[in-house]
């Protein structure tokens, strides 16, 4: 019983898992072509940018909140680099590119912390208002035009493979980005787990004022989260341009709710003080893979809003009816428990 | 204030200095003064409402005092913030014990501690012997991986009494620690207070149970409506002069019970009713009009009863007759369409909307009865309502669109039992309708109830409060491992009788 508890995990990883993996199973049985190498590397190399957004948005949920500029600050950032380097004509490598979007993400968030922590907004409202605001002033002051060419870094970044396997159905790439965004990942819950940050974040999302009242220092994290969903967005931006080997002001806006969708399903709870990296992960493929399976057997792209959409509902539904179920069943069971424990002492 | 009389008197580690404080222009506290001193219990008493709360919170950093300082070991604040506070070493059981129902109870126990140690990694490992030589200590067994929303209210209560205690606090403040305990858990808690006094922690304790207050503290400070009222060595007091102090008047806790016509029609006929690990063969009547105790220890089932009467957990057998007629209650629905009402124990999580003003918990479970003929709502109808209970319960408010999350736990509880009042319910069952409340007003609430009664509402009192019992019920029901063990009545309804039954 304990055994099974840990195996369904503490915010139905598990469960999620299986869904899952009886999805994969359904479609290769379906159709073929979609148990192949290259869906699997494409599916993955499709959630790269994914990921990096959902581990954003799972601290913020986290803490009770909710972030939907961090689309928003990510093609700020990622433009605003790229556009900075083209325009000065210079390339600073890599480590820079990253060390400036990570410093204008993280900027950007800072302003959504500082409204939100001091002015005890709700963090929907701030986070849709600002989101208008990156990006008009992106458009105004950074510019709206396309850029077909990336800097010499990021270009050959673009190009770089981890794995490269022939197969029968043709050649299959791994990209090499992959890498990174799964050290981003043990980082994220690493983070969570095991640094007093990471459980504060959760002491927040359960019950804010006894986190206060606990010594947090509540506004000080609250500005430190958005900075952080920031910056992450901001290497998801850099990660989007390079993967799409261009520069584009009017991506990734208007993709939040496929995020927001995936990282709910992955159990982290709207309410806030829930959720996990693993689930977030497989939150996000099993959004992947729902689209990508919508999308082989011939379903309109249109409707693939509407999927996620429900997708969005359902993990919503879901969390509710099982913390209600799970509050009543405990009840039960703890109150036979105590019985029972009476009734042996009378009978010993 | 009045001093002490020793000649040296002891410096004290906490104390508050005239601290003022008003919500939205109500004055909460009006220049109160309190001494924490080393290896003494300071008990806080006074009436729902009148700042207790407040003050600990100020102290705590919690809230900021409008004005007065904070002296800790001799340096003075104007205001300090919690951190420093849990730095400077004070340690505070909230009465809503603010703990976090998401993490795990071992967390809740030792996350404070981390915090305020500074560290910045958090190893669940290495924190775990901390929370299991506490409940050692203090010879609990809860479920550290249990999380917290999950558990029930005494839990949470020891929970965040672990929690204070891990802490090696200088000083620890208790606001209603024992509300949810049973005799034996408060019995080790006083135990656990003793040593404490003895290694020189200052404490400060908030109880609405005078004996309690009596048993356990050197020193005594009551309040009055935000006003600290007298000062002294608890030796100086016994209850019935606490009482004066705290309420301004003589409480009057005699048994004044209306004779009970047993030819009333039963109201409620409970015959053989069992559940499975609960209780088993309960049968008993419920007349018209009368006031029916409910009596036994924790565990012993009292509570399960009263939960399959209102549908929440069903009965497995036997039948319930509400009015003369059979129903089956299954459901809350049944429960509720057969007019009973039931305020539960753990009232300030599962009956109050927090956030919603008093008018709207007040008339919250009772708004189908203020439908007018067209189907819309009768606006002076739930005007009426509110105020008749607003006033009627005295409840402690600038005006009812307070949001009840700003009221005084007591106060709280009063919004609950308007609630259920509301709903005009012929049969309605309070578990434990008191606790938290002070004595003044629970006076007040048995009063209300006998009002109640004698205009026809039959009313079960859940509740291992003796001295409330004999106030107020007709007969006391004893409930004993899962069986009804006694039925006393008239003479037998006697505080030791109620006890020595419950007990034995
Ligand atoms: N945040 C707040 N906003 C407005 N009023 C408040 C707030 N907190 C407390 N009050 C008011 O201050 C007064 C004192 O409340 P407090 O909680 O200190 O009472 P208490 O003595 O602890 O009572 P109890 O015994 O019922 O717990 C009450 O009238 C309460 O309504
Ligand atoms: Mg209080």
């Amino acid at each position: 019983m304990a055994a099974l508890r840990r195996l369904r995990g503490s915010n139905n990883e598990g469960v999620l898992a299986l869904v899952l993996l009886g999805l994969i199973v359904a479609m290769s049985i379906a159709n073929p072509t979609f148990f192949t190498l290259n869906t699997g590397f494409s599916i993955l190399r499709s959630a790269i940018v994914p990921v990096i957004f959902a581990l954003g948005v799972l601290i913020v949920v986290i803490t009770g909140g909710i972030d939907v500029s961090f689309a928003a600050i990510a093609i700020f950032a990622g433009y605003a680099t790229v556009s900075f380097c083209l325009n000065a004509g210079f390339d600073p490598g890599l480590p820079g590119i990253f060390a400036i979007a990570i410093g204008v993400g993280a900027s950007l968030g800072f302003v959504n912390g500082i409204v939100i922590a001091q002015f005890s907004l709700p963090t929907l409202i701030v986070t849709l208002g600002t989101q208008g605001v990156f990006f008009g002033a992106m458009y105004t002051y950074v510019g709206a035009s396309y850029y077909a060419e990336l800097p010499g870094s990021m270009a050959a970044l673009a190009t770089s493979n981890l794995l490269d396997v022939t197969t029968s159905s043709g050649r299959a790439y791994l990209h090499l980005l992959v890498v990174p965004v799964l050290l981003l990942c043990l980082l994220v819950a690493w983070v969570l787990k095991r640094t007093m940050f990471g459980r504060s974040l959760y002491a927040m999302g359960g019950d804010l004022e006894a986190a206060r009242r606990a010594g947090f220092q509540v506004k000080r994290t609250q500005v430190s989260v958005y900075m952080l969903v920031g910056a992450l967005a901001a290497i998801a931006g850099v990660i989007h341009i390079v993967l799409s080997r261009s520069a584009n002001p009017r991506d990734l806006v208007g993709g939040e709710l496929d995020i927001i969708a995936a990282v709910v399903l992955g159990g982290a709870s709207i309410f806030g003080g829930r959720g996990s990296v693993v689930g977030t992960v497989l939150g996000v493929l099993l959004v992947q893979v729902i689209k990508n399976s919508l999308l082989l057997v011939g379903v309109p792209s249109a409707w693939l809003r509407t999927a996620v959409g429900v997708l969005l509902v359902l993990g919503v539904g879901i969390q509710a009816i099982a913390a209600r179920r799970d509050s009543r069943r405990m009840r039960v069971i703890e109150d036979l428990d105590s019985a029972q424990q009476h009734e042996q002492k009378v009978g010993s | 204030m009045t001093s002490m009389t020793t000649s040296q008197p002891p410096t004290p580690f906490v104390s508050a200095r005239g601290i003022s404080k008003s919500f939205g222009g109500v004055p909460a506290l009006v220049n109160v003064s309190i001494d924490l001193i080393p290896g003494e219990v300071h008990c806080l008493a006074g009436e729902n409402g009148c700042g207790k709360s407040t003050l600990i919170k100020i102290i705590s950093g919690a809230e900021r005092p409008d004005s007065g300082e904070i002296v800790i070991d001799g340096v003075s604040h104007a205001q300090i913030n919690a951190h420093a506070a849990i730095q400077g070493g004070i340690q505070v059981i909230y009465q809503d014990f603010s703990l976090f129902p998401n993490l795990t109870v071992a967390e809740n126990i030792v996350l404070t501690a981390e915090v305020a140690s500074g560290r910045r990694l958090y190893s669940p490992g290495s924190v775990l012997p901390k929370a299991k030589a506490i409940l050692q200590e203090l010879e609990l067994d809860l479920d550290l991986d249990r999380e917290v929303g999950d558990l029930s209210v005494a839990d949470k209560q020891l929970t965040a009494i672990c929690r204070a205690l891990v802490n090696d606090a200088r000083a620890i403040i208790m606001d209603e620690p024992t509300t949810a305990l049973t005799h034996t858990e408060v019995s080790r808690l006083f135990a656990l207070v003793e040593r404490l006094r003895a290694r020189g922690v200052a404490l400060l304790f908030v109880s609405h149970k005078l004996e309690e207050v009596l048993a356990v503290s050197q020193r005594l400070t009551i309040m009055r409506s935000g006003r600290q009222v007298v000062s002294g060595p608890t030796s100086e007091f016994d209850q019935r002069s606490i009482s004066r102090h705290m309420t301004g008047r003589e409480v009057d806790e005699s048994r004044v019970v209306s004779d009970l016509d047993l030819t009333a029609p039963l109201a409620l006929e409970v015959s053989k009713l069992s559940l499975a690990g609960a209780y088993r063969d309960v049968s008993f009547g419920l007349h018209r009009g009368e006031i029916l105790g409910v009596t036994g220890l924790l565990g012993s089932g009292r509570t399960e009863i009263a939960e399959s009467l209102f549908g929440v957990t069903p009965a497995d057998e036997g039948e319930i007759r509400v009015g003369g007629k059979l129903v089956p209650i299954r459901t809350i629905q049944d429960a509720v369409t057969a007019r009973i009402g039931y305020v539960p124990e753990d009232r300030l999580s599962q009956g109050l909307f927090l956030e919603k003003s008093i008018a709207d918990n007040i008339v919250a479970a009772s708004l189908e009865s203020h439908r007018t003929r067209w189907g819309t709502l009768s606006r002076a109808g739930i005007a009426t309502t509110i105020k008749q209970y607003f006033v009627g319960l005295k409840i402690n408010a600038p005006n009812a669109q307070a949001p009840v999350r700003t009221l005084s736990g007591g106060n709280a509880q009063r919004v609950v039992l308007a609630k259920w009042l509301a709903t005009a319910p012929t049969v309605l069952m309070l578990n434990g309708p008191t606790v938290g409340v002070d004595i003044g007003s629970k006076e007040e609430i048995l009063e209300l109830l006998r009002v109640e009664a004698a205009k026809g509402m039959s009313v079960i009192v859940i509740s291992d409060d003796a001295p409330e019992l004999v106030a107020a019920c007709h007969r006391v029901l004893v409930i004993k491992q899962g069986r009804l063990t006694h039925t006393l009545e008239g003479d037998q309804i006697t505080v030791d009788t109620i006890q020595e039954r419950m007990s034995a």
